[in-house]
C-alpha cells in the first residue's frame, strides 16, 4: 500500500482548521487572501448555525447544509445522542466532534492530541469503521448522516474516549519490549540498510500504537487470547531487529496459543491502518517462522 | 498439542488435500459421462491399490483438516471453551476417520 506520509511536511497538511491553515503557503499575501476567504466563508455559516441550526436541506445543490450526527454517550451500556450541525465546505470528523464539544455539549468526552494525523489519539468508530477523524473529511463519506462511537474491541470509558489499556497490555504480552545487551559505551550496531531483515522491520516500524487495526479486528473481537494486530507487527519488528537479545521470549509469544496462528488473514488491519502498514503481512512472517521452527530452522 | 503445531497440521494438511480434491472432482466429471451407477463405480474402482491408496490420504488429511477447522468455529463463533472444543473436534475426526476408511475398503475392496 502507499504511505500517504512518505515525503511529505506534516505542517503543509490542509486539516481544514483555521490554525493549520496559515501553514499552507508562505506566501504572505496569498496566505492573507487564502485566510480571509476561509473565514469569510465559514463565520457565515458558524453565524446561522448558532441562531438556527434547523436549516433544511437544499434541493438545488448536492451538498447539504446541515449534518445528522450520532454519537456515542456513556460507556459500555450507553445510548446514541444525534447532533444536527451546519455543514461546512472543509470539515474533518475531529472538526464535527469538536464542534458538538464546543457548541452543542461540553460534557461530551474524546480524546484528541495533535489534530494532523501525526498523534493517532483521535481514532473513533466512524460510520462503521475505525479511522483517525483528523484524517477523514466527512465529504469522504458521502453521506449527510454520520454516526461516531468509541473504538471497538475495548471498553468505552465514556463517549468516545475507549480504554486502550486491554491494547497496550497485549502489546506488551506480545514480547514487544526491546532488549539489548549493548551499554551506552559500545558502538553502534553495523545494520546493512539493504538486508533482508531490516528490510522487513522498515515495512513494519512505522506503528503508532493507534489501535485502529486492534479495533478493526475480527478475530481479536472473537478470542480474548489474541494479542492482535499491532502486537504482532510490533514483534515482527523486533524478530527482525538483530540487536534484540529477547528473541526466545518474543517468539514465544508471538507464535504461543495467542499469536500468530490465530489470524485469518482478513487483512481489515491492513486495509484499515491509516498509514498504510500491513500487520497482515507481518504476522505472515511470524507463521512462516512458526513452520520453519517446527521443522528445526531458526530465525 | 500447541495451537502453532495446529495451526502448521491444518495448512499441511490442506497442501495435501489440494491436488487430491482436484483429482477427485475430475474422475468424477469424467467417470459420470458414462452414467451414475453403483455396479459403473464399482467395476472401477475395487482392486485397485491405487485408488486404495489415493482415498485413505484424503481421508487422513480430512480427518485432520476439517475438525481442525471446526474446532476454531466453535471457539471464535460459539464461544465453547478450548477443552470442550477439542472434545469435538476429536470425536469429529475419529468419525470422519472411521466412516471415511470404511468406504475406501469397501469401494476399493476386492469385489465382496
Amino acid at each position: 500500500m502507499i504511505n500517504p506520509f512518505k515525503g511529505q511536511n506534516f505542517l503543509l497538511f490542509d486539516a481544514g482548521t483555521p490554525l493549520a491553515r496559515p501553514f499552507y503557503s508562505f506566501n504572505i499575501l496569498k496566505l492573507k487572501n487564502r485566510y480571509s476567504q476561509y473565514l469569510n466563508n465559514n463565520m457565515m455559516k458558524n453565524g446561522r448555525a448558532m441562531n438556527d441550526i434547523s436549516i433544511p436541506i437544499q434541493s438545488s445543490t448536492d451538498k447539504p447544509d446541515q449534518l445528522t450526527v450520532n454519537v456515542w454517550r456513556g460507556g459500555d451500556d450507553g445510548h446514541f445522542d444525534q447532533f444536527i450541525i451546519p455543514a461546512r465546505e472543509n470539515q474533518t470528523i475531529l472538526d464535527v466532534v469538536s464542534e458538538i464539544q464546543q457548541r452543542h455539549d461540553a460534557s461530551l468526552s474524546y480524546r484528541f492530541a495533535c489534530r494532523v494525523g501525526v498523534c493517532g489519539s483521535c481514532a473513533m468508530t466512524v460510520n462503521g469503521r475505525a479511522r483517525w477523524t483528523c484524517r477523514t473529511h466527512v465529504r469522504s463519506l458521502k453521506s449527510d448522516t454520520i454516526t461516531i462511537e468509541p473504538l471497538s474491541n475495548m471498553p468505552k470509558i465514556k463517549d468516545l474516549a475507549a480504554d486502550l489499556s486491554p491494547f497496550i497490555d497485549k502489546w506488551g504480552a506480545a514480547g514487544s519490549g526491546f532488549k539489548s545487551d549493548a551499554t551506552r559505551h559500545d558502538a553502534p550496531a553495523k545494520i546493512d540498510p539493504n538486508s533482508k531483515k531490516r528490510k522487513a522491520a522498515n515495512d513494519a516500524i512505522e506503528c503508532i500504537n493507534c489501535g485502529v487495526c486492534h479495533a478493526s479486528c475480527d478475530v481479536v473481537k472473537w478470542n480474548d487470547n489474541y494479542l492482535g494486530p499491532a502486537a504482532l507487527n510490533r514483534a515482527w519488528t523486533l524478530v527482525n531487529d538483530e540487536r534484540h537479545t529477547g528473541m526466545a521470549e518474543t517468539l514465544e509469544a508471538a507464535l504461543g496459543s495467542g499469536g500468530c496462528s490465530n489470524c485469518h488473514s482478513q487483512g481489515n488491519c491492513m486495509s484499515a491502518c491509516p498509514i498504510g502498514l500491513s500487520p497482515t503481512r507481518s504476522i505472515a512472517g511470524l507463521k512462516k517462522l512458526s513452520l520453519l521452527a517446527m521443522l528445526g530452522v531458526k530465525p | 498439542m500447541t495451537e502453532a503445531r495446529l495451526y502448521a497440521l491444518q495448512r499441511l494438511s490442506a497442501v495435501v488435500m489440494a491436488p487430491l480434491v482436484i483429482t477427485h472432482l475430475i474422475t468424477i466429471m469424467i467417470a459420470v459421462q458414462g452414467g451414475l451407477t453403483a455396479e459403473e463405480i464399482l467395476a472401477r474402482t475395487q482392486g485397485l491399490s491405487i485408488w486404495a491408496v489415493f482415498y485413505t490420504v484424503f481421508v487422513l488429511a480430512v480427518a485432520v483438516h476439517a475438525p481442525l477447522g471446526l474446532r476454531k468455529i466453535l471457539i471464535e463463533w460459539l464461544k465453547f471453551s478450548t477443552r470442550l472444543a477439542n472434545g469435538v473436534a476429536l470425536i469429529l475426526a475419529l468419525g470422519v476417520l472411521a466412516l471415511g476408511l470404511r468406504a475406501v475398503m469397501a469401494v476399493t475392496g476386492g469385489g465382496a
